[in-house]
């Protein structure tokens, strides 16, 4: 329905597109400036990410300066550090418990693609795990970078495109349907 | 104070000493394993020497050698602040020694840390050791200069990404225990 190439489109089906537009840009303009993040700090990228919430950097002019410390009231995962295979399923099911819609943040190089952890006990990179949004370099990074990764993230967010109904509707078995069997 | 506590050691089990040096006022006694538990509890209860703390205790693999591992005990005192330094040999068939952890509670972590990373077994301990690091479902001592430094043990299976430089994952449609070892199988620890 968004791409019409070569169609003959319906006013109705434009109006359906043209709505969904505004929806979408206006869903995106609300929920890319209120994230609210997860913090799973692992490691010493921890301490850059405070300096990159705190007062200095000051995330919260992004619309997403409150950690949440339950994973259901996020729907920003920021991955600080460094993972273990022994701590691999445990940022599985921080995900998992996430609501919809989520994204994911690799911060640093350790959870981007494990750095130079290339040994027996390091998860190497936890888009083996989770699908990642956006991958922040450096270790650690400097808070401008992090920045920069926040910024791009509310970029792909606003691009983004919704759709007005998001599930296709129920199906009505053949037994129940009381059309089907003859009553009008 | 140099060779002090050594000489006192070496006077006491004059048939326990392999070896004994002392270097940089670091002192060193490599004893046999069976006279290991005579020497620290004198060690310990010994009023000149009163070696009452143990700093540490650890093990080097000397994979060509034979006996093959060492373990390094690294004991302090507290109130002549002197150390010693216990060396004990053991074998590859059987790295076991009797455990110290009724003498020196302390030592329980590295009893515990030994087992993880070398393998090294301790004898009449109350409970049986369990991995201090390490998963439960690890095979292997990562530790050891025969297993592989990519040996990766994961427990969950990974998603099928790209990866150019490490290879790809294992990927959603393999069977579980080629999922868990993500190692390549030349890596793969040799269980014997």
């Amino acid at each position: 329905m968004s791409s019409n190439f070569g169609m003959v489109t319906t006013r109705r089906e434009e109006a359906h597109g043209f709505l969904e537009r505004m929806v979408s840009r206006g869903l995106g303009w609300a929920r890319k400036y209120s994230l609210f993040q997860y913090p799973f700090v692992t490691a010493c990228c921890g301490m850059e990410y405070m300096s990159f919430a705190g007062s200095r950097y000051d995330v919260a002019r992004f619309g997403a300066e409150f950690p949440r410390f339950s994973p259901r009231q996020a729907d920003l995962l920021m991955v600080v550090g460094t993972v273990n295979l022994k701590q691999a399923p445990i940022l599985k099911r921080v995900y998992e418990q996430m609501a919809e819609p989520k994204w994911v943040i690799a911060f640093g190089v350790c959870a981007s693609s494990g750095g130079f952890y290339d040994n027996y006990a390091v998860l190497q990179g936890i888009d083996r795990i989770i699908p990642v949004d956006v991958y922040i370099p450096g270790c650690p990074p400097r808070p401008e970078q992090v920045l920069d990764g926040l910024i791009l993230l509310q970029e792909k967010i606003s691009a983004q495109s919704h759709k007005l109904i998001d599930h296709a509707p129920p199906e009505i078995p053949a037994a129940q349907n009381l059309l089907a069997g003859g009553v009008k | 104070m140099s060779e002090k506590a050594l000489q006192r050691v070496a006077e006491k089990f004059p048939e326990a000493v392999v070896h004994g040096y002392s270097q940089h006022g670091d002192e060193t006694l490599v004893i046999e394993r069976g006279s290991l538990m005579d020497v620290l509890r004198f060690c310990h209860d010994d009023a000149e020497l009163d070696l009452k703390m143990p700093a540490s205790l650890t093990c080097v693999d000397y994979i060509d050698e034979k006996p093959r591992f060492e373990l390094v005990y690294t004991l302090y005192s507290i109130t002549h602040r002197h150390r010693l330094r216990l060396k004990v040999r053991v074998t590859e068939e059987d790295p076991s020694v009797p455990s110290a952890i009724g003498l020196y509670r302390g030592l329980d972590y590295w009893e515990k840390y030994c087992w993880d990373m070398y393998g090294i077994q301790f004898t009449d301990r109350p409970v049986p050791v369990k991995r201090l690091w390490m998963y439960e479902e690890f095979e292997g001592h990562p530790l050891r200069k025969d297993y592989p430094l990519r040996g990766r043990q994961g427990l969950i299976p990974e998603r099928d990404v790209q990866d150019i430089y490490r290879g790809p994952g294992p990927g959603p449609g393999s069977v579980p225990s080629q999922r868990a070892a993500v190692a390549r199988p030349s890596q793969l620890p040799v269980v014997k």
